[in-house]
């Protein structure tokens, strides 16, 4: 049996769920957002501040990057145990895997980063 | 209608008969309890598939995961510069003005808005709604349609 130790959960059942319930998440932020931005006139800084900066858009941000973490996750290391196999770039595809995965932890971590010291500067 | 995908071990050989590539059988019974084998057939060449519109739609799926996947930091980049002050927020209104930030403006939009509809479908056929041939390829030609509508009017209403 394979050990998944760079999938999600290590559970193809558990990493299906989270997919689409950070996907319902991200699909109502995304919602949320468009109707903002659709709905303000004179879209300015402080609209924009009065807007995110309301706790509840502040946790509501919070919980969509945190959606977008695990839902990035589960689906860039999809596409890498498709596409980084031995068939496709030969016999070091373990390490270049491990490598995008590596890649796709950092960036991950940084974007994280980023959006919380965005959304909670206020 | 059953659900369940077959899944065979046979592989097919150059002259068109199949050989066996699982566990040893003894009258159709296997007779070994490990049936998970490293060498199963895959076929995930890309170049050798044929591509019906339903590939198509799926692989869009994927290539704009991976745009809005690097996309985030551009928008992460945008909405920091913005929140920052009125005189960031201009500098980052100027910026999606320019050719290329019109560009990444554009192309995020459209991703998002596939990634998104192409994500509904994949919800739906979760509940096998339209996981038949003719259903998977009327859903395929349907998120492109929607896509390009859904696309075409905010990003005249945005703009």
């Amino acid at each position: 049996m394979v050990t998944q130790v760079l999938s999600l959960t290590r559970s193809g059942l558990a990493d299906f769920v989270v997919q689409r319930a950070t996907a319902f998440i991200l699909t109502a932020y995304t919602l949320c957002v468009l109707g903002f931005f659709l709905s303000s006139d004179n879209l300015d800084h402080g609209a924009l501040v009065a807007f995110f900066g309301t706790t509840t858009m502040q946790w509501f941000s919070t919980l969509a990057a945190l959606s977008t973490v695990a839902h990035a996750w589960i689906g860039m290391w999809t596409i890498g145990t498709d596409y980084l196999r031995p068939a496709h770039v030969g016999g070091g595809a373990t390490v270049i895997r491990f490598a995008y995965q590596a890649v796709c932890l950092l960036a991950l971590f940084v974007y994280i980063l980023w959006a919380l010291s965005i959304i909670w500067q206020f | 209608m059953p659900h369940t995908q077959r899944v065979t071990l046979d592989r097919v050989t150059a002259d068109g008969s199949s050989v066996w590539q699982g566990p040893p059988r003894l009258f159709g019974l296997n007779l070994e309890t490990e049936v998970m084998k490293t060498d199963r057939p895959v076929n995930l060449n890309l170049f050798a598939m044929s591509w019906p519109i339903m590939a198509i739609a799926s692989i869009t799926h994927r290539i704009t995961g991976v745009v809005l996947f690097v996309g985030v930091a551009f928008a992460l980049y945008a909405l920091d510069l913005a929140m920052s002050s009125p005189a960031g927020f201009a500098e980052a209104a100027a910026l999606v003005r320019e050719p290329f930030g019109m560009l990444v403006f554009f192309g995020l939009l459209l991703a998002l808005v596939y990634h998104v509809v192409a994500g509904i479908k994949h919800l739906l056929l979760d509940f096998h709604h339209g996981d038949t041939l003719e259903g998977a390829r009327m859903g395929a030609i349907l998120t492109i349609v929607v896509t390009i509508v859904v696309t075409a009017v905010l990003g005249v209403m945005l703009w």
